[in-house]
């Protein structure tokens, strides 16, 4: 993975000095908290309804063991034993106190890690493929392209003070698992007809209360031209982006009320003027970066399928598991395995110190020290032997982090909601913990099959509830938590925004209401190979609309 | 009825404005019953940021019930209990401490 060199260790450690002394003149009273809120932000520390928030950067989603570990410890000492990834692949601890945060920016820069950019009107973290380097079905890693963004958006100074935040997502394959065109910049790595490598260039995906899917505006830029190409995008939206509503001021915004051509237009026109110039990635650059993301040395392992089919012989639950939770890999004797952050009826996302230190134990021991954060909330190995699968199953179990659960209904993105979150109108882990109750037969589960199900607790979308199959969005109404359902959204490939499918549920109603629709699917799908949302995009919301609510109608 | 409340600013903990100071339960918090106690109160907020004591302070409103103040919002009753869904945190992780 990418390391800091001499300057990316001296610019974080200056950046930790410089907020620690503005946290200490701050706590002096030497500045006022309108003066110290920007510059918080710029550091990931909010305030939320309980105490301050801090959340760290998970650059890509990539993390080491020893970051993980430094995780685990920050959460011990100074939070309340737990932290809660998110789904922008980063972490968020719940409960520092300000006076901490300089030690604990400290401890972070010591494993090159910082909260810079997790806030703020600039370009956030940029997400990738969880699966990013280990993917049978990639084209090439999509990270060194991540960290050649991460290096070139960090403080730069056009960019830090944008009419909103900027969100870039980049995937290396056909199946998008980045979810790419819900972002501001959607990049999907691919080759063209002479085998070189580009991206489709997508702008202006966004959920919050204004979804929309993003416009591929380029089919292939030279991999050379990337930031050029991202430079004349953010110019134009800096430019023309609007500053006089908050609501409006995404770039989804802009491409909506410029329409795709022209914007495309004024992009292009931008980027004829810095396409040749300096911003042109040299090869031998493009090279020494990718040099960081080397894969590690995979020896053939093919030892592993016997192992694995004797030991799915043995346990039902580890063959559950494999079945679930583990994917092919580009080497046959490996894969890669995702650690469920969705035990039945726990927090989505959230981990305990403790198990932070086991999984980075396990990674350590079994998965080449490398990890990853998905923007699901589940941990990911990309690299297990075959072989090791039923050593790592074993681990897992240990730590309560074996639920086979991977896509399934119970794999519930959830957002914190108004149980910590200072925005929320309503609460979104209760809910998600309880239709994941009702859901814990994993024979139900399986029999269900894919299904993603997506929880937001107001209309910023942080749950991503717009693409979920499923999406929930709380709202408050008259005093009490209301539960709005969307069917049909989706966040791969063929990205599309759900529709409501009607009245909303109060919180004693909601799970039953999903209960009712996943019922309606089983009901009418045409074979189990019928996907819940291919199935929804067959039939529409008609057959929903009427198991949910004819009872009404008809009183009526 | 209304109280207030703020977060304290060196740790962020949320805390309601009783007897004089800034308490961290909001059972016995100081109440306005009037407009004219409620400006009393937001002046206090008021100075109390202005000294940096705390922030986002806002005036809430409460109702009593068995002599305890209780907001009346849910957002506000999540903070001034914790996490519903981690009850061994927050100030109900030690409810003496709310009926204090």
């Amino acid at each position: 993975m990418y390391r800091y060199d001499e300057f990316d260790q001296d610019f974080v450690h200056a950046r930790v000095a410089e907020f620690s002394d503005q946290v200490q003149r701050r706590l002096a009273g030497e500045i006022t908290e309108d003066q110290f809120r920007p510059l918080r932000l710029m550091n990931g520390v909010y305030l939320q309804l309980h105490a301050y928030m801090l959340r760290i950067a998970v650059p890509y989603g990539t993390l080491n063991s020893k970051q993980l570990r430094m995780l685990g410890h920050i959460a011990r000492k100074y939070d309340k034993g737990y932290g809660h990834f998110t789904t922008r692949q980063n972490i968020q601890f719940n409960w520092p106190a300000l006076s901490d945060i300089p030690a604990i920016l400290a401890d972070l820069a010591s494993v090159e890690m910082h909260a810079i950019q997790t806030s703020g009107n600039c370009i956030r973290n940029v997400t990738a493929d969880h699966f990013a380097g280990a993917a049978a079905d990639e084209v090439a890693d999509p990270r060194p392209y991540a960290e050649i963004l991460r290096q070139w958006s960090s403080v730069h100074p056009e960019f830090s003070f944008l009419p909103r935040k900027f969100k870039i997502a980049v995937t290396g394959a056909e199946r998008d698992r980045a979810a790419i065109q819900t972002h501001d910049i959607g990049l999907h790595l691919k080759k063209n007809a002479a085998g070189e490598l580009g991206f489709a260039v997508y702008v202006g995906g966004g959920q919050g209360r204004t979804p929309m899917v993003a416009k591929k505006i380029r089919d292939f830029l030279p991999e050379a031209d990337l930031l050029s190409y991202c430079t004349a995008i953010l110019r134009v939206y800096n430019l023309y982006g609007r500053r006089d509503n908050k609501y409006k001021a995404r770039i989804k915004i802009l491409v909506h009320e410029t329409g795709v051509e022209e914007i495309t237009r004024q992009i292009e026109a931008e980027w004829q003027e810095l396409k040749d110039a300096e911003l042109k990635l040299p090869e031998a650059d493009i090279q020494a970066i990718n040099a960081y993301f080397a894969p590690p040395a995979l020896t053939d392992r093919p030892e592993g399928d016997a192992l694995v089919k004797q030991a799915r012989l043995d346990s039902k639950s580890f063959s559950e598991w494999l079945d679930q939770n583990v994917v092919t890999h580009r080497h046959p004797d490996y894969a890669a395995v995702t650690i469920s952050l969705k035990g039945i009826g726990e927090v989505p996302g959230d981990a305990t110190d403790s198990q932070m230190e086991a999984v980075a134990d396990i990674a350590e021991k079994y998965a080449f020290d490398e990890l990853r954060v998905s923007h699901e909330q589940n941990l990911i190995l990309p690299h297990v032997a075959r072989t090791d699968l039923k050593a790592v199953y074993d681990a897992l179990v240990e730590i309560g982090l074996a639920t086979a659960n991977s896509n399934l209904i119970s794999d519930i993105i959830s957002c914190p909601g108004l149980d910590y979150c200072a925005l929320a109108t309503a609460r979104s882990i209760p809910v998600a913990q309880e239709i994941s109750r009702r859901f814990a037969s994993l024979e139900r589960q399986r029999e269900i099959g894919e299904l993603k199900l997506k929880i937001s607790g107001c209309i910023n979308a942080c749950g991503h509830h717009h693409v979920g199959h499923i999406g929930i969005l709380g709202v408050e109404k008259k005093g009490t938590e209301l539960y709005q359902v969307t069917l049909g959204g989706s966040a791969d490939e063929n990205t599309s925004v759900g529709e409501i499918i009607g009245r909303g549920f109060s919180s004693e109603e909601i799970t039953d209401a999903i209960e009712q629709i996943v019922d309606t699917y089983l009901g009418l799908r045409l074979s189990p190979d019928e996907r819940f949302i291919d199935a929804y995009r067959r039939v529409g919301p008609a057959p929903f609309k009427e198991a949910l609510y004819a009872g009404e109608t008809k009183a009526a | 009825m209304k109280v207030l409340t703020a977060n304290r600013l060196s740790d962020g903990i949320a805390v309601w404005y009783a007897d004089g100071g800034w308490a961290e339960t909001v059972g016995h918090a100081e109440i306005a019953h009037d407009k004219g106690a409620e400006d009393q109160l937001e002046a206090i907020g008021a100075a109390a940021y202005a000294n940096n004591e705390v922030v986002d302070v806002n005036l809430i409103d409460v109702e009593v019930f068995d002599g305890l103040v209780e907001p009346v919002r849910l957002r506000e009753k999540i903070r001034a209990a914790g996490p519903t869904i981690r009850t061994d945190l927050g100030k109900q992780a030690t409810p003496e401490a709310i009926g204090a």
